[in-house]
């Protein structure tokens, strides 16, 4: 039940945000704020469990921590079944708490409307639990679009000076994406319940029969393109700079720190499960187009101006690992590429946070006009050297983990690939450095006299950075949590396709 | 003490962490406190611990882990440290000589504004430089090795206000890390094969699997020099470290000339058992080293800044140390690399003494005439310069003499090699007294002020002492290490030898202080000046990597700024509000357009229609 109380407090806690605004301005942010420690309140007891869950995993194959089902539409087999798992959980967590993180980070940003802007972010909030955790594949489509239309509105409505234009392509681009999604779904469960003659969405009942080679093979580019979009793999990239750039900086954490990582949540939880031999078929492809992302979002990067732009393109160029740790396929990578997800989600949040700290004071996103800003703000230096410097990959923080774990998996599996991929470690460095240079360093053109980081930035930085320690010098909770999840994908495809087990 | 061996790195950890959580909020004297302290609780432990180890009949190296640090698909990398007679040298070298620097930097470093991040950069490098020496495995190893890469950039780019620093701490990061991603796939490759990448186990493994000049472990061994000639700055790689002395000079002494550049060396020696199986990789670490000790001592003598001299010396002597460990004299390159580490931080200290009392001078030619005002200075000068010269007796000498003889005993390119390295300690000698000479003598150009205080002045002369008497140190590495040939000290070869530094000293004489030859006209010829030229842009090598790499790289990024993919969908966009363009201009309101519209399209579909059933084609 605990998955179902999570969404309705945050739900609830969106409707009472957007309701108090009506007795004081400054209500809906503390509503926000309570609404998200609350879940995490609520989802606390859950990790306990997933201790005990491990523990036992072996005696019991069942890697679920929580499991119910209820009839929604039985005439189409449409069911509430909700799911978590080790992964999941992980990925609830980050979305709590990067919630949170959110609203601290825009506490006086935002001046129009404030009930309605925590609305949307609950909402967010409560769209992107329910995709991580339903395992019904209506129900999962459902949340998919929950989270998206929010989203939009963050960035319609409290945008910068091109939010029409970006909210659109976000909307027009995660739509189609959405809409390729839902076909594919109903070709996967039509087709499915034509063999099997049972009509059924559940994630469980689909994966137990297998489709033809070829339809399964062009069903899985369905999943596999609208997943991809929402990573954002190259080339359905361009929609992330533009939507990220505009974005408030709460939704742009949002995006950066959770919507993206839907994108590679999908992937591993249906994607390669449901169609594990088509799945392998492009894996080549996938890693190629990860690759490709690596280093074209990196080039990106460096040439930028605008530094949440650059950030956003960073993003890409980190996300391209993930897609490679996936599609490589074996412990070590896939494991790197949740790291990688956990990790690159706190640091980005992290430094969009920064960007969106400089426009709130400057009035500029352009780094040409800043330079010298450590003078005036050493602390915001100070924090935003540590997570650049965690960006570009360094050992002893999360990224690194990440980062190595997605490269020595698919070393073994595609050397050409990894060494491909290697190269992101030099052209990682060669951004974050260069933004670093143009932001905090070099001779101050500002003689204005700045505020540095207060008491509620740091309460919001400073668990980031102790969890991107803890992440880099001790994953291994992360790992016992999450493998059970990943057991079965290794075993089914482990079995079924040879070669990437027999490779040593 | 095997139990408190983690706190030799934990406590310069530590003092980093104190001083970043502060931020600069610390009184002065109390961050020095801090800085130095943890350095000196560390060398402590250092001293107690290598003690220990070398009081036993036959030391035993042993590890201390204390946590896996992941565990997954076989993949078992441990947080573990490994002591023997070759972390010890480097431990010792590392907290000796980096508490010397630390003391002389606390006054050194007195008047700036940032004294307390500075003294917590330094304290992390130091952190970082212990796990990467202490490392049992490869990864924990690189995790060391990225740390000080970190540092070294923080440190090179600490007066951050300045583009220029700025620009050579990125590219210092830059350089070595294009060297670290070819590590880092060397350690993919050997984990792929070996399936563990502890050291110990890595090189038994090793030595079943593969028969000596295999080609994976000669490939695997290759990438690893990639990363070493990174951080050691050897060719092709060794661009970065002359910019890296835009750091201050007590960062030049402990970063870029004591400790962090011979990681390379360390690297090598510390995987020797994998090397000895890949006999091409040790000869192209040969030959790197032999072309790298030549090229940088040639720079070296153009060269007017007086910590570009020091750098490109460095440059050149870690040559010599992989010149040794090619031609596998793997103690004589430890032996160096020690020796080394005293007389240039020696040099390094005693050259930021005179830059501290001249306000910021560099170049050699507007200094002159110090010896009777900088006493100390001018005795580290003469020391740290006999040393970096290899005269007879100097600590240098011992460990340089040693590596030219093994040099010469490599069968297949002995002559060569034992040929490269005395010309360049030929060019040694007359670059270090030509420093010397300039400096120390002839007429005063700049009045020093400011007298270095004891603090200076302390850790000088106790690294004159190692300079001057450290070739009678031993360094326990005998276990460490294949046995190696005995050095034949008889005949031609070992007189040439010990004498050519000898030759050098006499030449700088005659030509910088005494003015024997007028060597001017020679300069100033046309050709004299081109050579003179390219060897002080070291051969050329920024222009031709710009040429090459950076500039094209920034040519690409800025043409694709607006990324070339979105114009596909800018395209698609443009093309529909086109073509809604299109079809809204037939929207006239015009009842008579529409009309004949309507009429032209019901005769067309008729027509059609005809065409159909009277089977007449259109």
């Amino acid at each position: 039940m605990t998955v179902i109380a999570i969404m309705v407090v945050l739900f609830l806690g969106g409707i009472i945000a957007w309701l108090s605004e009506a007795w004081n301005k400054d209500w809906p942010k503390w509503v926000a704020v309570g609404t998200c420690v609350i879940a995490g309140v609520v989802l606390l007891p859950l990790v306990y469990q997933a201790d005990s869950l491990i523990a036992f995993s072996d005696a019991d194959s069942s890697t679920w921590i929580e499991l119910y089902e209820y009839p929604w539409i039985p005439r189409f087999g449409i069911h509430i079944l909700f799911g978590l798992d080790g992964l999941s959980l992980l990925m609830v967590g980050l979305t709590i708490f990067l919630g949170f993180v959110a609203v601290v980070s825009s506490w006086d940003e935002i001046e129009k409307s404030p009930g309605f802007f925590q609305f949307n972010i609950l909402w967010t909030l409560a769209g992107v639990v329910g995709v991580f955790t339903s395992l019904d594949m209506f129900l999962f489509f459902f949340f998919w679009e929950v989270m998206l239309i929010p989203m939009y509105l963050l960035i319609a409505i409290w945008g910068h000076e091109n939010r029409s234009y970006a909210s659109m392509k976000f909307f027009l681009f995660t739509q189609l994406s959405g809409l390729v999604m839902l076909i594919a779904i109903l070709a996967l469960v039509i087709l499915n319940g034509a063999d099997s003659g049972v009509l059924t969405f559940n994630y469980f009942e689909l994966m137990k029969h297998q489709l033809s080679p070829d339809v399964s093979y062009w069903i899985m580019w369905g999943f596999f393109v609208a997943f991809v979009v929402k990573l954002p793999g190259f080339p359905f990239h361009s929609w992330l700079p533009d939507a990220h750039t505009q974005a408030p900086t709460a939704a742009s954490v949002l995006l950066a720190g959770i919507l993206l990582k839907t994108g590679a949540y999908g992937l591993l939880r249906f994607t390669i499960p449901l169609f594990p031999e088509a799945a392998l078929q492009i894996a080549n492809i996938a890693m190629t187009l990860g690759v490709i992302g690596i280093i074209y979002g990196a080039m990106l990067a460096f040439a930028q101006t605008d530094f949440k732009r650059l950030v956003a393109y960073s993003s890409i160029s980190h996300m391209g690992f993930v897609l490679v740790g996936l599609y490589a396929w074996n412990e070590l990578s896939i494991q790197g590429s949740v790291i990688q997800m956990v990790a690159h989600g706190l640091s980005t949040a992290a430094l969009f946070m920064t960007a969106g700290a400089i426009q709130h004071r400057l009035h500029t996103r352009d780094t040409r006009d800043m330079g010298g800003l450590w003078h005036d703000m050493p602390r915001m230096g100070a924090v935003a050297m540590f997570f650049m410097v965690a960006s570009l990959g360094m050992p002893g923080l999360g990224n690194f983990v990440g980062e190595i774990l997605v490269l020595f998996g698919t070393f073994k599996v595609n050397p050409p690939i990894a060494v491909a991929a290697s190269i992101g470690l030099i052209t990682g460095a060669v951004y974050a450095l260069i933004a670093m240079q143009r932001v905090f360093q070099g001779e101050r053109k500002l003689t204005r006299n700045l505020r540095d980081f207060g008491v509620r930035e740091m309460t919001a930085m400073i668990p980031l950075m102790i969890l991107l320690i803890f992440l880099g010098v001790y994953p291994q909770p992360i790992f016992d949590l999450i493998s059970p999840a990943l057991s079965n994908l290794y075993s089914t495809s482990v079995n079924q396709i040879p070669w990437i087990g027999g490779l040593k | 003490m095997a139990d408190i061996v983690f706190l030799i790195p934990l406590m310069p950890l530590l003092g980093f962490t104190i001083l970043f959580i502060t931020l600069g909020n610390l009184p002065k004297p109390l961050v020095g406190l801090v800085g130095v302290g943890s350095i000196a609780i560390s060398a402590i432990v250092v001293l107690l611990v290598g003690l220990e180890f070398l009081s036993l009949q036959e030391p035993q190296a042993y590890s201390v882990s204390l946590y896996t640090w992941m565990n997954l698909g076989g993949f078992t990398p441990k947080v573990s440290f490994y002591i023997d007679g070759l972390t010890l040298t480097m431990m010792f070298v590392i907290t000796g000589v980096g508490l010397l620097i630390h003391i002389y930097s606390a006054l050194f470093m007195y008047d700036d504004d940032d004294y307390s991040r500075f003294f917590s950069y330094m304290n992390l490098f130091v952190s970082a430089m212990l796990v990467l020496v202490l490392a049992d495995n490869l990864l924990l190893l690189f995790v060391g090795w990225e740390g000080v890469g970190l540092c070294s950039y923080l440190l090179v780019g600490f007066w951050h206000f300045d583009s220029n620093n700025g620009a050579a701490a990125r590219k210092a990061f830059v350089v070595t890390r294009i060297g670290d991603t070819a590590m880092a796939l060397g350690m993919f490759l050997l984990f792929l094969h070996l399936g563990t990448l502890d050291f110990q186990p890595m090189a038994h493994k090793a030595a079943v699997l593969w028969q000596p000049g295999d080609s994976t472990i000669t490939i695997a061994c290759l990438l690893l020099v990639g990363g070493a000639v990174g951080k050691s700055a050897q060719l092709p790689l060794q661009t970065w470290l002359p910019d890296a002395m835009a750091g201050p000079t007590p960062v030049s002494a402990l970063i870029h000339a004591a400790t962090m550049v011979t990681a390379g060396v360390y690297l090598i020696a510390r995987t020797h058992g994998l090397f000895l199986l890949a006999p091409t990789a040790l000869l192209v670490v040969a030959i790197i080293g032999a072309i790298t000790l030549l090229m940088a001592a040639f720079t070296a003598m153009t060269q007017t800044d007086i910590k570009r001299i020091l750098a490109y010396s460095t440059i050149s002597q870690i040559g010599y140390m992989f010149l040794a460990l090619g031609v596998g004299a793997w103690s004589s390159a430890i032996f160096h690399l020690m020796t080394h580490a005293f007389f240039k931080a020696l040099l390094f200290l005693g050259a930021g003494a005179v830059i501290y009392s001249l306000h910021h001078e560099h170049n050699i030619f507007r200094m002159g005439g110090l010896r009777k005002k900088m006493p100390v200075a001018f005795w580290s000068f003469l020391i740290g310069s006999a040393a970096l010269a290899a005269l007879p007796l100097t600590s240098g000498y011992f460990s340089k003499d040693a590596i030219l003889i093994s040099a010469f005993q490599q069968p297949d390119f002995g002559i060569w090699f034992w040929g490269a390295g005395i010309l360049g300690a030929l060019l040694t000698a007359i670059y270090s007294f030509r420093l010397f000479f300039i400096v120390f003598f002839g007429e005063m150009k700049t009045e020093p002020e400011q007298p270095a205080g004891w603090l200076m002045a302390g850790p000088l002369v106790i690294l004159c002492l190692l300079a001057a008497a450290g070739g009678w140190l031993v360094v326990p590495v005998s276990d460490v290490f294949p046995v190696a040939g005995a050095i034949d000290h008889s005949g031609l070869v070992p007189l040439v030898t010990t004498s050519i530094p000898v030759v050098g000293v006499i030449i700088a004489y005659l030509i910088f202080l005494r003015h024997s030859f007028d060597v001017q006209p020679m300069l100033d010829s046309a050709a004299g000046q081109l050579l003179i030229r390219f060897w002080f842009s070291h051969w050329g090598m920024d222009w031709l990597y710009n040429r090459m790499i950076v500039k094209p790289y920034v040519t690409v990024t800025q043409f694709n700024k607006r990324d070339v993919v979105d114009s596909l969908y800018q395209f698609i966009a443009e093309t529909i509000l086109l073509a809604h363009d299109f079809v809204t201009t037939s929207q006239t309101g015009q009842m008579r357009t529409y009309a004949v519209v309507m009429v032209a399209g019901l005769v067309v579909i008729f027509a059609i229609f005809v065409g159909l059933f009277t089977g007449v084609q259109p």
